[in-house]
């Protein structure tokens, strides 16, 4: 990065306003208290954030690295660049993206706008034009859907109010670096009684500032109100970064009613770890929808805090393992208030010795009284060489609980496959078949276009020809 | 021209075991056959070879489909030269809706060349996604299935009448050259047998050849076969007209114990 010296840029190769020009710095690779100080210096931010994030900051260099999970250990926090800019990230060349992901992009149809965008290279997504309209049909309904940043100008005491009060800082050691370094995300707020029509999609507001490393989503969602918000896409996303460490924080007050979809295929180089929690108040509803096809290693597990009494919660998650891939998923549901109930379905396929683990976690606190909870985990394994681990956790402390767990570990059989083949179907064709079978119960809860992506995605995957 | 199916002196063993010991037949489109024979003659083992699957090894001996050896093809490339199987037990195939496979069976069978996985769209329709749903219902109805299958999962929680009916669906959509059908009639009631066999005995003709494996004479009321052959231990022992499953039916299996082996065809 070329340190700026405010008098030898020639201003008239930049015939744009952006916030962040308007103070040079040079960002060097590696994390110190300084570059924590210059990020929200640069975003202009009230000092409880700036004083925020440097305590994350403090907690994230104490903190040791888990010694559960991933391999974690080729991690160099050092080697990484914690904060670009928009013109650094605009300055990105189309032949530096990987000849996979550009394939991809084809055989997928992502139409050119979208794929200078989605390989991180480009200004700015056009969803501009879609994305205001939407605004202006949510705000008439006195709804908010901005970007984490604007919201902390626009809306402080909302904000304050809410920011880090579900994923403290202290919860591990990359909540603690998001916190620190925390840029872009969604803001969401949705009034009592009002129901959202429409998926608010992250994609729709998403520019390069955004969509980055360290993205920071709060959702607040006031008493009996519906929202669907829907995170990522079935195309590869190439990043340059090598951590995605995002947090995302849910408030469903009492009645709510949250669903949280996520698609994410990050590329095939990334470390995808990330802290998602939601809280739910009495007879309140949240749903993690949570699909895992990229990334080398993805560190997730989806929770929700039940809160209040007649409160729900159910995690829904995929994982695809291929190559040279391990997806470390599953989800954690805590029972803090009587007659709760929650569900957990976890399918995972491994193929080409990749890897997938469900870890999860069901814990019925005491007076936690007249809870329901079911977990189901179902593993696919495609050959020999591919790997899949569970790690259940029950922390029951209640003797009325009723709690189920099923786990199958099976491998496409030589039967199903030989009948789908004597219908004319290609080994590869019914293997993929088996395959999407296998993820239905997922794949039917996403909305239709992410449904016949997805299983496109897996009809690539299937052939081998992606990554 | 008609299609024509010969499986010539076949010999077949699964793990090391000799199971079919030279097995000779001709079936064209057009005529119907029925192999019939005691348990462990080696029927399934016919049926499933002639398909392909990938546990029976075919130790010497070809099949030919219209004069062409198909033992080194696998069981889709069998399937578009025009073979079907009607499995004994068909296979439950979980999250996969019955209309969703059968419109991807029919494009794969039906298809020019190579099957598609690449580009956008599957080349070459062959009849609009409506006329496909109209045709669907229906062969539904001609099997005595209820409109509701079409989005049930395929064969899962299927009852055992429900899913012979079913692989009779496929054999109707489908519309394959020859049909085989590995004992069909087992497992189904006397009503369920003959609706099945009538759904059969009408596509079958110059459009369909058929052979019909089965163990009991019963299914043969209502499909009539015009050759019947008598299998035991691997080999056809004897082949004759429709009375040979008569004379099968009044004296049982034992009776061909008793038989010195004639002749091989």
């Amino acid at each position: 990065m070329a340190t700026k010296q405010t008098l030898d840029i020639d201003y008239t190769k930049y015939n744009f306003r952006d916030a962040d020009t308007s103070y040079e710095y040079k960002f060097d690779k590696g994390l110190t208290r300084e570059v924590v100080e210059h990020i929200s210096r640069i975003k202009k931010e009230p000092d409880w954030m700036l004083q925020f994030r440097l305590r994350s900051y403090e907690h994230f260099l104490k903190r040791p690295l888990p010694t559960w999970g991933g391999n974690l250990n080729t991690l160099k926090f050092d080697d990484m660049l914690y904060y670009a800019s928009s013109t650094e990230k605009k300055s990105r060349s189309w032949d530096d993206v990987p000849a996979y992901i550009k394939e991809t992009f084809d055989k997928l149809g992502i139409p050119e706008a979208e794929k200078k965008f989605l390989g991180g290279v480009g200004a700015q997504y056009e969803s501009e034009v879609v994305y205001h309209s939407l605004r202006e049909d949510l705000a008439k309904k006195g709804i908010i859907f901005t970007d984490t940043d604007t919201a902390l100008r626009e809306y402080p005491e909302l904000f304050k109010k809410h920011f880090g009060t579900v994923v403290p800082p202290e919860d591990n050691k990359f909540a603690a670096l998001n916190s620190a370094v925390w840029s872009g995300g969604s803001f969401i707020y949705v009034p009592e009684g009002v129901t959202v029509d429409v998926p608010l999609q992250a994609y729709f507001r998403i520019n390069i500032q955004n969509m980055g490393q360290f993205e920071r989503t709060l959702i607040i969602a006031d008493k009996n109100s519906r929202l669907h918000y829907i995170e990522g896409c079935t195309a590869p996303i190439y990043s340059t970064d090598s951590l995605h460490s995002a947090v995302v924080e849910i408030i469903a007050k009492p009645g709510a009613h949250v669903r949280y979809t996520t698609i994410q295929n990050w590329s095939n180089d990334v470390y995808n770890l990330v802290t998602k929690r939601a809280y739910a108040y009495a007879n309140a509803t949240v749903e993690w929808v949570d699909g895992n096809l990229g990334s080398k290693l993805t560190m997730k597990y989806p929770s929700i805090y039940l809160l209040g009494q007649g409160a729900k919660g159910e995690i829904l998650s995929v994982a695809f393992a291929g190559k040279g891939q391990h997806q470390d998923a599953g989800g954690k549901v805590v029972h803090l208030a009587p007659y709760t109930t929650s569900r957990i379905t976890s399918k995972s396929v491994s193929k080409d010795g990749g890897r997938t683990t469900y870890r999860g976690l069901l814990h019925v606190a005491k007076g936690a009284k007249g809870v329901k909870s079911s977990v189901r985990c179902d593993a696919l394994l495609l050959d020999e060489y591919s790997r899949t681990d569970t790690y259940p956790y029950n922390e029951i402390n209640e003797d009325d609980a009723t709690t189920s767990h099923e786990a199958t570990v099976g491998k496409i059989g030589e039967d199903q496959l030989f009948y789908l083949m004597s219908r004319g179907l290609s080994e590869q064709d019914a293997l993929s078949m088996i395959v999407m079978g296998f993820m239905e119960p997922f794949t039917k809860e996403l909305p239709m276009e992410y449904a016949i992506e997805l299983n496109r995605l897996i009809q690539l995957e299937m052939a081998g020809s992606v990554g | 021209m008609p299609t024509t199916l010969e499986i010539k002196d076949l010999h077949v063993s699964i793990e090391s075991k000799q199971i079919l010991k030279g097995v000779n037949l001709k079936v064209a489109q057009g005529e119907i056959h029925a192999v019939m024979g005691p348990n462990g003659s080696g029927k399934s083992t016919l049926a499933n070879t002639l398909m392909g699957h990938p546990k029976y090894k075919v130790d010497s001996g070809d099949i030919l489909v219209n004069g062409e050896s198909i033992v080194g093809l696998p069981p889709d490339q069998r399937a578009k030269k025009g073979l079907f199987l009607a499995f004994q037990y068909p296979l439950e195939i979980s999250g996969v809706p019955l209309a969703q496979f059968l419109r991807s069976a029919y494009r794969s069978v039906k298809g020019e060349g190579q099957q598609k996985t690449e580009t956008k769209g599957v080349g070459g329709e062959m009849i609009s996604a409506l006329a496909f749903k109209k045709k669907l219902e229906e062969k539904l109805k001609e099997v005595d299935l209820d409109p509701s299958f079409t989005k049930r999962y395929l064969n899962e929680g299927f009852s055992g009448g429900e899913k012979k009916r079913a692989e009779i669906l496929q054999m109707a959509i489908l519309q394959p050259a020859i049909a085989i059908m590995d004992e069909t009639d087992s497992g189904l009631d006397i009503d369920a047998i003959r609706k099945v066999a009538e759904v059969v005995s009408h596509m079958a003709g110059p459009e369909m050849g058929v052979l019909i494996i089965t163990h009991y004479q019963r299914i043969l009321d209502y499909i009539k076969p015009q050759f019947v052959h008598i299998m035991v231990d691997g080999r056809i022992f004897q082949s004759g007209g429709p009375e040979l499953a008569r004379v099968l039916e009044e004296k049982g299996y034992e009776w061909t114990e008793h038989q010195a082996a004639p002749t091989a065809n």
